[in-house]
């Protein structure tokens, strides 16, 4: 067990699986040379050279459409666009083509690369460093979406990523990139599966699910209800396509009481979707309506701090909406 | 005259047997769109006035060792690349054993892993860079193989064009881009689409290779795409070709051209099919003679008859495949 920062981990496990394999190779903007503008793939080019860790041109659609044709012919492609809010030029080579291939060619070809994207804010990255874009692409099927949100969770979950056979957009808390610190295992001990949520603190009143830089938002608030009495039990997707419904609607059975808390917008959030299917499936052990703890809908998280402060969500405003819901 | 052995490094053999895909093409297009208009099939993109630059292309590739990268209106470059009238033919009809797709995709989707055909998509112009990564992993693998990537004078207006163009010349992959320009996206004519001289003129932007050929001169293609393999195989990078043809059917079956262009324009092009053109040039040369051209119609004739027999009799997509492939499990 090494101790480590969320980048670290992310960049602990592109080493190992490139050591590993031979065909998994980097490739995006700054990637080599700089070692990314997070340092998440630094010392990967003096290690494995200018091919293997790829400096591309800004351009993110042609970023994925090469990742697409390396997968084709058999790599396992890391892709790295540089901000989740830069993904959109991407979207329709991997709308249209990456996740539609092996459905549109029922079965005879398959495209398993992972797409990385530094995702969400509270860096004063305003308007177009800041966005959560998960929601996007949790609509595609044909690919499965990983936010993770501990140096361990994003370790082993890129691991498994990278060899998974299917294509993965793997979006990375950048808030947490270096404030979340923690051990970490090494090699084959680190792998998780995709799909498994997280039970993060066991609580008896109201369920709150959560995922990458809310769920150490949510376990604070969780803290403080505990000393009001409030039993809050604490549940991190980690994955979010696909999601573990049987994990929340475990909890959901337990509490009757389930909160969805995510930093993107609230209208067609991926929160309205876990929602949504757990007031479908969970309805008859409901004592209160689900609740959405979102961002307000506005374009985007403005540049100002007071701005800023007022978009987030914060251990107050969890709190807060936790109590209601347990007062419902 | 006397007859030639060869013509420009092309034998009588090979040049019949491009002049016989040509035909199937043909042949299987009038039937599909007959069958169209009989409500049997469902859509159909014609490749009409494209045969003879498709097939000219694709005869001087590697079907087997190269990849493919077609688009929607590649049906004789498809033909050209191993899909049998037959295959074709469940493709239209979307039956079960359509190989490229199981019934899924539209016609004209081609795919085809043992082949080399890379699954494509109806997204205009998406193909571009994916063929510049597949054209990267050849370049990596050394082993002499290339990627072929073909599209229409609408799809370099995308944005995926110039970023395919520009990665791959960068990393000078081996790719032939081939623009099969007939000069009509739908409705909009090349003079509302194409800025500047031309899509060939535009490669001097990335430093490669840019070729203008007429698209039914089966000698001109055939040669602008060997000496764009040929480059690509000793390592040297990308070529832009456009190869200039006419679009002697409406962009689709629901389509009609006839409402928005010209009528003598259109009775003009009618006149320069580039199939009977080079039935006439195989004739003059002495290559072929009019009982062996009657001979090979007939074959031509019966076997798009019996695939679509079989085609239309073979069994529909099973309902229950309707959630299969979408993950590598399922």
């Amino acid at each position: 067990m090494a101790d480590r920062t969320l980048v670290q981990a992310i960049r602990d496990a592109l080493l190992e699986e490139m050591d590993r394999d031979v065909r998994v190779c980097v490739l995006g903007q700054d990637v080599g040379l700089k070692g990314g503008v997070f340092k998440a793939t630094e010392g990967l080019q003096p290690r494995f050279g200018p091919d293997r860790v790829l400096d591309t041109p800004l351009a993110e659609s042609s970023i994925a459409a090469v990742a697409q044709g390396l997968a084709l012919e058999g790599y396992r492609p890391v892709a790295e666009m540089q901000f989740a809010d830069y993904i959109f030029p991407a979207f329709n080579q991997i709308v249209n083509e990456i996740a539609k291939v092996r459905y549109r060619s029922n079965g005879d070809f398959s495209c398993p690369l992972v797409i990385r994207a530094p995702t969400g804010g509270g860096v004063r990255g305003a308007l177009y460093h800041s966005q959560s874009v998960e929601a996007y692409f949790c609509h595609v099927p044909g690919l499965k979406v990983v936010l993770p949100s501990t140096p361990a969770d994003a370790k082993g979950l890129l691991k498994a990523a990278i060899r998974d056979p299917d294509p993965v957009i793997f979006l990375e808390p950048k808030k947490l990139y270096r404030a979340a610190r923690g051990p970490v295992a090494d090699g084959e001990g680190a792998l998780l599966p995709l799909g498994k949520a997280a039970v993060v603190k066991e609580g008896a009143t109201v369920s709150a699910i959560t995922y990458g830089y809310l769920r150490a938002v949510t376990q604070e608030a969780a803290v403080r209800l505990e000393a009001e009495g409030i039993s809050v039990e604490v549940i991190d997707l980690r994955t979010l396509r696909p999601w573990d419904q049987s994990a929340c609607l475990q909890s959901l059975e337990k509490t009757g009481r389930v909160a969805v808390i995510y930093e993107a917008n609230r209208t067609g959030g991926f929160g309205a979707e876990v929602a949504a299917e757990l007031a479908e499936r969970g309805f008859a052990h409901l004592d209160a309506p689900v609740t959405r703890v979102a961002s307000p809908d506005v374009p985007a998280m403005p540049f100002s701090a007071a701005l800023e402060h007022a978009f987030m969500l914060n251990t107050d405003k969890v709190a807060a909406a936790l109590r209601r819901l347990a007062e419902y | 005259m006397s007859t030639p052995a060869e013509l420009d490094g092309l034998t009588r053999e090979r040049v019949l047997w491009a002049y016989g895909i040509v035909l199937r093409a043909r042949y299987l297009d009038d039937r599909r769109f007959i069958l169209n208009r009989a409500g049997k099939l469902a859509f159909i993109i014609s490749p009409r006035g494209h045969e003879v630059a498709q097939v000219a292309a694709i005869t001087a590739l590697q079907p087997g060792r190269d990849r493919f990268c077609l688009y929607y209106r590649d049906f004789a470059a498809a033909l050209a690349c191993g899909f049998t009238p037959e295959e074709l033919m469940l493709s239209a009809f979307a039956r079960a054993a359509d190989p490229s797709s199981g019934g899924r995709q539209t016609p004209g989707n081609f795919g085809s892993r043992r082949r080399g055909i890379i699954i494509g998509s109806s997204a205009v112009g998406t193909q571009i860079p994916k063929a510049a990564g597949i054209g990267l992993a050849l370049k990596w693998r050394a082993e002499g193989a290339l990627c072929y990537v073909s599209f229409g004078e609408g799809a370099t207006s995308q944005g995926d064009f110039h970023e395919g163009l520009n990665f791959a010349a960068l990393h000078h992959c081996p790719v032939i881009f081939l623009c099969e320009n007939n000069h009509w996206a739908i409705s909009v004519p090349e003079a509302r689409q194409v800025a500047g001289p031309g899509v060939a003129a535009r490669a001097a932007a990335y430093g490669i290779p840019g070729v203008a050929v007429a698209g039914d001169d089966f000698l001109a293609v055939h040669a602008a795409v060997r000496a764009a393999a040929e480059r690509a195989r000793r390592g040297e990078g990308p070529t832009l070709i456009e190869a200039r043809v006419l679009r002697l059917q409406s962009h689709s079956t629901d389509d009609d051209q006839r409402a928005y262009r010209d009528p003598a324009e259109l009775e003009a092009e009618a006149a320069l099919d580039p199939v009977p053109r080079m039935r006439a040039w195989l004739l003059a040369v002495g290559w072929l003679t009019e009982p062996d051209d009657a001979r090979f119609q007939e074959e031509v004739a019966r076997e798009v008859e019996a695939a679509t027999v079989a085609a239309e009799a073979a069994p529909e997509p099973d309902p229950s495949t309707l959630t299969r492939h979408v993950y590598a499990d399922g």
